[in-house]
């Protein structure tokens, strides 16, 4: 997300211009290859493309292939705490759990973690600027599973003091 | 630092029940790559040729290729070897899906496992911790359903699971090792189910490392999206619904029967709506753009999936239409059976007992109906029980152990192994040696890069050539360019044909590629992904070895060589190269033992196939020579 301050109308407010990036996923499409999980671990290497390990990417193929559910999930914010309210999906007749398709790196699963670290991974659109061609995992999902949407802006009033740090480390 | 590959084996001992992360010598990926090659070194290394199949002795090993888990697209097999029962030489199977690249990210090359479990257990590889553990609540259990049973008992939904089903637990020698959407065929279910070991789970987050990333990671991103685009790349199969070829063209039943006009445009419309009417989805394996599974939902049975020409055996050794296959398949898969050989031997057993050779007392509450027979032979077989115990033993033995003539019925092996199920009327020379030497038992596992037929002008031959990018030399152009009838090719390009079509899945056992993207595209010519000429520079990107085409080349022939030294040294001659009798119809032998001489010699083997002292000091595999002249196999 790439923030532009614009202007400070009313005292402890600050209206904003987002940049909104978005994939779009059709788990319809997903084959299940995970090339997504491959190009995203390795372009996140430090150095760039030194290793692969799909465990350290910001993107999951959430992965059921007796149930035949493949859902590519994009890691979002760190969470502190465990969610307290709860939901069951049910697909294809099977039942999946409050956590299967979130996208939260949080401290009761080990989901969107750097493997060994802990640090908390979370999807950052490829960066500024972002790769030629479009975030990564979208240019090697071959089958469609993962589009990238046009850029659009969105406008939105902050409050001055939730600013920072969280803001501009986007 | 070693790159693409982890550089560390786990060495599983079963009957001691333990394990360790064993280091490995670099220099041998240097000059074997990795995947079947170091993995049939280590069987040349450990398992002497007197160990049988079942001895504790025997070694079972899971290899990843040298490319799994890099960005190279397709990269993903899952390479098994061990001595089969069944042949009682070595045993080539390889498997897609996922297992191969997870264990590497657990941290390991290579599964070697010795001894037998006193129990059935399975093996939990989680990174560096890995646990021997009960499985006797597995028993009997599919090799999906085994799967989902562990993952939910370690509670861990992205483990990889390598299950036997029944018939590998007990010991059928057709037995597969099943893991997603990939199957090991051709040996190595039996060996694991008589090590007592059900399966094994791995889940791997480590890191692998390649050697020039940048450059690896920017090859690999144009691969991709030239294999995406690419019609000439992946199963075909997948999307065309036209299969004709196989069924107009290859043989019914015990492979007797060819059914020309078979198939028509009603049937290919009837079975279309089959299938899109049953698939839930088409799927791809690790890390591969192509999506050559289809995945089906057939009523009552567990969802499966299949490609190629999987979906055709059950149906055309039943005398039955597509609908059967998918009957079948959900179950057959979770017992954990080769579709290859198990409805042959299904196919053959029916006819014995045409044949009055077996008699219904044989088969005691078989149902009526042709369906129902081959439900009914299955179950027999899996579970080894009355004619089942004996068909078990595939074709070949069975037909001896049955006797009163039932050997005449055994028309369609190798070496032991059933072939695919083609009767043809003239002989395609390259052909004839590949069947009559190849190792890999199965003629899918040897053809592949020069196509099986001429094109019928010199125009569209002239066309073909142009645009044949996975070509190694001028000198096959020229062949094809020139090249009239199937079964007129001279003997220099039917030896080097057959070399080539060896050398790209050689390439492919040990870098870890599919043939779908690699050995079995050359044939159609055009833009295929994979070759001898951008392989070697994957590897250097990958590894940073210094690789070029001579190289790669050199690497195969040790690799070859190691496979007939190992079937050498288990007994393995000339008198062992006989395609079927049958296979085709217009034969001369004089020509064809010829053909084999001239082989042998381009191979560099002396007349009974083996290779010779200058072949393998010339490889660096004087350790193969000096053992063959100390047991008199060559002269010193």
């Amino acid at each position: 997300m790439h923030i532009l301050p614009i202007s400070k109308e009313k005292s402890g407010m600050k209206k904003i211009i987002k940049t909104i990036k978005t994939i779009k996923i059709d788990p319809s499409k997903c084959t299940g290859c995970r090339a997504c999980e491959m190009a995203c671990s390795t372009f996140h290497a430090k150095p760039k493309y030194a290793t692969i390990n799909p465990a350290s990417s910001r993107i999951r193929v959430f992965w059921d292939e007796e149930n035949d559910v493949y859902v590519p999930i994009l890691a979002g914010e760190y969470t502190q705490a465990e969610c307290n309210s709860r939901y069951i999906v049910t697909i294809n007749k099977r039942e999946y759990g409050e956590c299967s398709f979130c996208r939260s790196s949080c401290p009761s699963r080990d989901l969107f973690k750097e493997p060994g670290s802990g640090i908390a991974l979370k999807c950052d659109v490829c960066g500024e600027p972002m790769p030629e061609g479009g975030p990564m995992c979208v240019q090697w999902c071959a089958n469609g599973a993962l589009t990238y949407a046009p850029e659009r802006t969105e406008e939105m009033e902050l409050p001055e003091e939730e600013e920072e740090p969280g803001v501009e480390e986007l | 630092m070693r790159y693409g590959e982890t550089g560390f084996n786990l060495e599983v001992d079963l009957s001691q029940g333990k394990s360790e992360k064993a280091e490995t010598d670099p220099s041998l990926t240097e000059i074997h790559l990795g995947g079947q090659g170091t993995a049939d070194r280590i069987l040349w290394d450990r398992v002497p040729g007197e160990v049988d199949p079942f001895s504790p002795d025997n070694l079972l090993i899971f290899s990843t290729g040298l490319l799994d888990g890099t960005p190279v697209p397709g990269a993903n097999r899952t390479i098994v070897n061990t001595f089969s029962p069944m042949t009682n030489l070595h045993a080539h199977s390889v498997m897609g899906g996922f297992f191969g690249p997870e264990l590497k990210y657990a941290g390991y090359d290579k599964i070697v496992i010795r001894g037998k479990a006193p129990d059935l257990v399975y093996l939990w590889i989680n990174n560096d911790n890995v646990e021997i553990r009960d499985a006797s609540h597995l028993k009997g259990k599919g090799c999906h359903e085994t799967a989902e049973f562990i993952r939910k008992e370690l509670k861990q939904d992205k483990v990889q699971v390598a299950a036997i089903g029944m018939a590998g637990e007990n010991r059928v020698y057709t037995a597969s090792i099943d893991s997603s959407c990939g199957s090991a065929a051709r040996g190595p279910g039996p060996v694991m189910g008589d090590k007592r070991l059900k399966a094994i789970a791995v889940r791997g987050t480590k890191d692998i490392a390649v050697a020039r990333p940048a450059e690896l990671f920017e090859v690999c991103r144009r691969l991709n999206k030239e294999l995406a685009d690419n019609p000439k790349v992946g199963d075909w199969m997948a999307t065309d619904e036209d299969d004709s070829f196989h069924h107009d063209n290859f043989a019914w039943g015990n492979a007797r029967v060819r059914r020309r006009g078979f198939w028509s445009k009603e049937l290919e419309e009837r079975w279309r709506k089959l299938k899109y009417d049953h698939m839930d989805r088409q799927r791809g394996c690790y890390n591969c753009p192509k999506a050559c599974h289809n995945v089906i939902s057939w009523p009552g049975r567990k969802r499966f999936s299949y490609k190629c020409y999987g979906k055709d055996t059950y149906h055309m050794a039943a005398f039955q239409e597509l609908d059967f296959s998918y009957d079948m398949l959900g179950v057959a898969q979770e017992y954990g059976v080769d579709s290859y050989s198990t409805p042959q031997v299904i196919a053959f057993a029916l006819e014995l007992l045409e044949a009055g050779i077996l008699t219904d007392k044989d088969f005691p509450g078989m149902p009526a109906d042709v369906r129902g027979r081959f439900f009914y032979l299955l179950e027999k077989i899996v579970r080894r029980e009355g004619i089942g115990d004996i068909l078990a033993n595939g074709v070949y033995h069975a037909a001896r152990q049955i006797g009163k003539g039932a050997e005449a019925y055994d028309h369609n092996t190798v070496k032991k192994f059933e072939q695919l199920p083609i009767k043809l009327k003239k002989l395609n020379p390259p052909y004839f040696l590949m069947i009559a030497t190849g190792e890999k038992m199965s003629i899918t596992q040897i053809e592949g890069s020069f196509p099986q037929d001429p094109l019928p002008t010199r125009e569209q031959r002239e066309e073909f050539v142009n645009n044949w990018i996975a070509c190694p030399d001028d000198k096959f152009k020229k062949w094809f360019l020139e090249w009239e009838k199937r079964e007129v090719l001279p003997m220099e390009a039917s030896c080097a044909i057959t070399d080539w079509n060896e050398a790209m899945h050689y390439i492919d056992d040990s870098i870890g590629l599919c043939g779908f993207v690699s050995a079995f595209r050359g044939q159609f010519g055009g833009r295929t992904a994979y070759h001898v000429w951008n392989i070697p520079q994957l590897i250097a990107l990958a590894t940073g070895m210094d690789f070029d085409k001579e190289k790669l080349w050199k690497a195969f022939q040790r690799n070859r060589n190691l496979v007939r030294a190992l079937n050498v040294r288990r007994g393995m001659r000339r008198k062992d190269e006989v395609p079927p009798a049958d296979h085709w119809a217009v034969r001369d032998h004089e020509y064809e033992q010829k053909l084999l001489d001239a082989y042998y010699r381009f191979k560099g083997w002396n007349k009974d196939g083996i290779p010779s002292k200058e072949t393998l000091d010339g490889l660096g595999m004087d350790y193969i020579r000096k053992e063959f002249e100390q047991k008199g196999i060559l002269a010193s």
